[in-house]
């Protein structure tokens, strides 16, 4: 048997507690099935199986905290194919007999036969539809709830019979007891919240001290000429419905991904002594949370999505990253990472690099400014972009071309 | 629409992008960008609501001008259905 491993949950975790088991001894489990929701100081977390098995038993319970590495259940290997079920074996009945059970509603398996060698006859059927109809309505459905929906509701007065389950098989799970909360549960979300924040602040203290610490920053910086990104934009979005417009962030991410292909020594990660290149870019997101605090998943394989597809997993990693659905294997894929910290106020922003990762990538507000182009003054959307990077892995000439690659990428933006 | 009407379906859009946001002491000629820290995906989120509730879509060129209370109230009930 196999052991399922708390997974790595970012460099900033160290260790977190089972919420919630979305599956159960005897279960077949696939590859990238979710089967819990842990809580980390950051945030809610789905994490998914690696691999394709059966449930053998669960090994830490419900609230349970624990670090990173932890067995957290035992899986065997798949079964190889599923079992016929036993075949069910009837009381023998006479054709009419079984006709007029089918009428009636009634589950022949279940009777005993009082005719000659325990044969149905017609009376034990009648009999039996008559008891049912009025002795035995059928049994209230019995609820599933995870046992943290179970506290929740208690906590909040919620009444678990008009929840409506959403996990497996229709189980109640904490996230729809919170959402059928009463609207004023003030109080223990505040406080929930209260003590999350506390938590996160010293999550990410933790982690950028030891950025600071261990990795040896640059810093390089420019100014990049947005108006022919803008006025792409701009065509692009008259013509579409609000579902579908894209953001200016859209396009940045996607110039930063594409410009990490081309210039790969910034994409990767500082292990052991040495630099690794990532096959894959993966390109982090630093997302603040309503409420304070801030999360970075990645959006996997960046650089070979269109300005649409960026738009899209960006707006779902945001709304996911708020309400507390992100998966294990997005926050610690991020082969470089994003700030668009500038998306209002701020021109500029530095960021702290997220080790292992060695580069970050800032892009502060689209700001108009005065600009000189062949000799003549004009008005120009512009944005400041900025890189962070390891000098352990490079030096400012490579980020230097890592910074005009992502500008010659805004030049082209329909190529995007 | 009336302006009652149309500021009750901008307030529903408004708190379901941020739950948290304190309409009551917002300055009706402030930025709702910078006044409920809303980003961009915030930003066309709440517009995406106003839209499904007032069936008024507000094209991008119009962005700066519903940046405010006042802006949006105004341009919703201007470009509602009926609108005199």
């Amino acid at each position: 048997m196999g052991e399922f491993l708390m997974p790595s949950l970012g460099a900033d975790m160290d260790h977190a507690t089972v919420l919630e088991w979305l599956i159960a001894p005897g279960d077949p489990v696939h590859k990238g099935q979710i089967v819990a929701v842990v809580d980390t100081e950051k945030a809610a977390m789905d994490i998914e199986s690696f691999e394709d098995g059966v449930v053998g038993e669960l090994l830490v319970p419900v609230g349970t905290t624990v670090p990173v590495g932890t067995p957290l259940a035992l899986f065997g290997p798949p079964a190889p194919a599923a079992p016929s079920p036993a075949p069910l074996v009837h009381p023998p009945a006479s054709p009419p007999v079984r006709q007029l059970a089918r009428r009636l509603g009634v589950e022949l398996a279940l009777l005993p036969g009082s005719g000659p060698r325990g044969q149905l006859t017609h009376a034990d059927v009648e009999a039996a539809a008559t008891t049912r109809t009025v002795t035995t309505a059928p049994p209230p459905p019995r609820l599933r709830v995870s046992p943290l929906a179970r506290r929740l509701a208690r906590d909040r007065g919620v009444d678990l019979a008009t929840v409506h389950g959403t996990g497996r098989g229709g189980a109640i799970t904490a996230q729809d007891v919170r959402d059928s909360a009463p609207a004023t549960p003030a109080a223990t979300a505040a406080s929930d919240r209260g003590t999350r924040s506390e938590a996160m602040r010293h999550a990410i203290g933790v982690l950028m001290a030891r950025s600071k610490r261990e990795v040896p920053h640059y810093y390089l910086s420019t100014t990049v000429d947005l108006a022919r990104a803008t006025a792409h934009l701009a065509s692009l979005n008259a013509e579409r419905p609000l579902g579908q417009r894209l953001v200016p962030a859209a396009l940045l991410l996607a110039a930063a991904a594409r410009a990490a292909r081309k210039v790969p020594q910034v994409n990767g990660f500082w292990q052991d002594g040495g630099f690794v290149a990532a096959e894959h870019v993966n390109l982090g997101m630093a997302v603040s949370l309503r409420g304070g605090g801030l999360v970075a998943p990645a959006i996997a394989d960046a650089d070979r999505l269109g300005a649409d597809e960026l738009m899209a997993a960006l707006r779902d990693l945001v709304s996911r990253a708020r309400a507390g659905h992100l998966r294990q294997s997005e926050m610690t894929c991020g082969t470089i990472t994003v700030t668009n910290l500038g998306d209002r106020g701020v021109e500029s922003v530095f960021g702290v690099i997220y080790p292992p990762q060695v580069a970050l990538v800032g892009f502060g507000r689209v700001v108009e400014r005065p600009w000189a182009v062949d000799g003549m003054l004009g008005v120009r959307p512009v944005v400041t972009v900025t890189l962070s990077a390891d000098h352990r892995a490079t030096d400012g000439h490579v980020g230097g071309l890592y910074l005009t690659a992502i500008e010659d990428l805004l030049r082209r933006p329909e190529d995007l | 629409m009336t302006t009652t009407t149309v500021e009750a379906a901008i307030r529903t859009a408004i708190v379901r992008v941020a739950p948290e946001a304190d309409l009551t002491v917002l300055d009706p000629d402030e930025s709702l960008r910078a006044a409920l820290d809303l980003d961009s995906l915030d930003f066309l989120a709440v517009l995406e609501n106003v839209a499904r509730l007032t069936l008024v879509t507000i094209p991008e060129s119009s962005y700066a001008t519903v940046d405010s209370w006042r802006g949006l109230v105004d341009f919703v009930r201007d470009h509602a259905e009926g609108a005199g």
